[in-house]
């Protein structure tokens, strides 16, 4: 069984059909690729599959179960964690701060022992930034903990959104354009990081990337939209030189640049 | 031992406090010690309405109603509580002790109520809806006691003594109070619970997705901060002879937003200053009362101009001093 299941997915926002019948399946440990000139309906997907929208017809199984149309904070309570297209970090927060955020499950204390700072609440604050500085560890980010989140480089910034959704202790990560604002050096270091997730912490991973060397060196499978609608599947390499994708990239007749944002 | 060294130092705290009482009320008049309390209850204010209005980012300009509701709710029980308490304690301080605070927790806990009703239903939605809510609440809760005849309507609510409600405040309960509140505020905003807040602030689409229960935080920020502004209500009330509806107005809920803008939006030592600020400044202004929007405008269009951030933007006081510098890991691990 797929621990993700998108079947006959739907997403229209009045005449525009954003995401049309997509369905595909991510097996556990798959890094997975989703690609598509801009546009095509991969962030609309992301957003289908965390909740922030209720897609018109079709299905979201995680694990299983229909996950389509609950509350984000309901998804990724159970396991599905996302980073975001244009960076969405706490900004005016400290680094480990934005990713002990995400740790609600490791803070069991009520608000009540917050406010007298009980024993109980002292030792889940330390568990929590002990399990926020691995991750930042994991990461690169550690020697970045005390500063501030919105003074980072873009690139890092790109990072820590991925340590604050591995707080939730996920097994799925969503990572959206990742590599976006990266040079080519960090860009391989997000490879490597990629598959440390996947090898290391048995992670479930989606990419969404307009980088092709990252998505076709990191991605085993990857899946290719267009128009909100599935063109292709298959191996990096047989995307590579799949008719119907180099149409949509490099167009039939007239030529789209898809290098443009 | 956590135990002993916290009742150890909460003790020599209000000893402090009891001393400064004794000396303020020998040095200075009656005047200068009515500004005193005032600013201490403005504290009360400043740093409650801080943890909505600048911790979780969610505007509320109607926090006169909430300390309205803490202030009649207080006068009223503190009434009602005087025979019975007297009975069983005796007269004297100990049972007027306990009648005011027991006052004063009601007042807290009926202001609590009201935001968590007026805090439902507005802060499920994202945006300024609270903003709009909250207005309407603060003119609506004054336009009931101004008609409620219970509580004596216009005139105001003087309690069942014709010398008005008995003069319970005093130096040592404001700042006891203050002190409480800027102690559990403080420890409530630097806890996950506070990090979530903030987090809400900053970009309420990012928290929810990281599993942030938002609605639930939001809801209870606000009950708390407007059980804060109860408990202020319940001090101002005990403060003089009765409960005016027109103690209540709009302006007041401005002054409470000016308080927190003047200090540093989520700066509770911003809070502390603005507080203190609006309170002098106030008197200051006396003989201009008519002016005192005019001039609140004025000083508001200057500080977004020179200091948009306030005066101490997001930072607070201690941390300068306090806040640990982490130690450097030896050599670079990043690799870009």
């Amino acid at each position: 069984m797929s621990l993700l299941e998108l079947r006959a997915v739907d997403k229209i926002f009045g005449g525009l059909h954003a995401v049309r019948g997509v369905s595909f399946g991510v097996e556990k440990g798959a890094i997975f690729g989703l690609i598509g000139p801009n546009g095509a309906g991969k962030t609309t997907l992301f957003n289908v599959i965390t909740g922030v929208y209720t897609p018109e017809h079709g299905q979201i199984l995680f694990r299983g179960k229909n996950i389509a149309g609950l509350k984000p904070a309901l998804i990724a309570e159970r396991g599905v964690a996302r980073t975001f297209q244009n960076i969405r970090i706490f900004r005016t927060m400290t680094v480990a701060e934005n990713v002990m955020v995400a740790g609600h499950h490791l803070h069991k204390a009520s608000i009540a022992a917050a406010m007298l700072r009980t024993r109980g609440y002292d030792r889940d604050e330390q568990a929590l930034a002990k399990r926020a500085h691995e991750l930042l560890e994991i990461l690169g980010l550690a020697e970045l903990a005390s500063e501030v989140a919105g003074s980072l480089p873009y690139g890092s910034q790109r990072r820590l959104e991925i340590a604050r959704g591995l707080m939730l202790s996920p097994e799925l990560l969503l990572l959206d354009e990742p590599a976006a604002g990266m040079n080519s050096q960090e860009a391989r270091t997000l490879n490597e990081q990629i598959r440390f997730l996947r090898d290391q912490l048995g992670l479930t991973v989606i990419l969404v990337e307009h980088n092709m060397a990252v998505v076709m060196n990191v991605c085993e499978t990857i899946h290719v939209v267009d128009h909100g609608e599935t063109i292709a599947q298959g191996t990096p390499s047989e995307i590579k030189s799949h008719p119907k994708v180099l149409a949509a990239y490099l167009g039939e007749e007239e030529p789209a640049n898809e290098a443009s944002a | 031992m956590r135990a002993v060294i916290r009742t150890a130092v909460a003790a020599s705290v209000l000893l402090v406090i009891y001393g400064l009482q004794v000396g303020v009320e020998a040095g200075f008049t009656e005047y200068v010690q009515r500004i005193i309390l005032l600013a201490g209850i403005n504290v009360i204010l400043a740093v409650g309405l801080n943890l909505i209005n600048g911790t979780t980012g969610q505007f509320s300009i109607g926090h006169a109603g909430f300390m309205a509701v803490g202030a009649y709710g207080a006068a009223f029980v503190g009434v009602k509580l005087s025979a019975p308490v007297h009975d069983a304690l005796g007269p004297g301080a100990l049972a007027n002790a306990v009648i005011f605070n027991l006052a004063l927790l009601a007042g807290a806990l009926f202001a609590g109520l009201s935001g968590l009703i007026v805090g439902m239903p507005s802060l499920r939605l994202r945006g300024d809806y609270l903003a709009v809510v909250t207005l309407g609440f603060g003119e609506i809760i004054r336009i009931l006691f101004n008609n409620a005849s219970f509580l004596g309507s216009a005139t105001g609510y003087f309690g069942d003594d014709p010398s008005g409600l008995p003069a319970y405040t005093n130096f040592f309960w404001v700042f006891a109070w203050t002190t409480v509140i800027v102690v559990l505020i403080h420890n409530l905003t630097f806890s996950q619970t506070g990090r979530s807040l903030t987090a809400i602030r900053e970009d309420e689409i990012a928290a929810e997705a990281m599993a942030t229960p938002t609605t639930r935080l939001k809801v209870t920020a606000f009950a708390i901060s407007a059980a804060t502004a109860g408990i202020a209500g319940g001090l101002f009330a005990h403060m003089q002879a009765g409960v005016r509806p027109e103690d209540f107005r709009f302006e007041r809920s401005i002054d409470m937003v000016v308080m927190i803008i003047v200090g540093g939006l989520g700066s509770i030592s911003g809070a502390i200053l603005g507080g203190i600020f609006v309170a002098v400044s106030l008197e200051l202004m006396r003989d201009l009362q008519q002016y005192r929007l005019v001039l609140y405008a004025l000083l508001l269009i200057v500080i977004m101009i020179v200091r948009p951030e306030g005066l101490l933007g997001t930072r607070e006081l201690h941390h300068r001093f306090w806040r640990k510098k982490p130690a450097k890991a030896a050599g670079p691990t990043e690799s870009a």
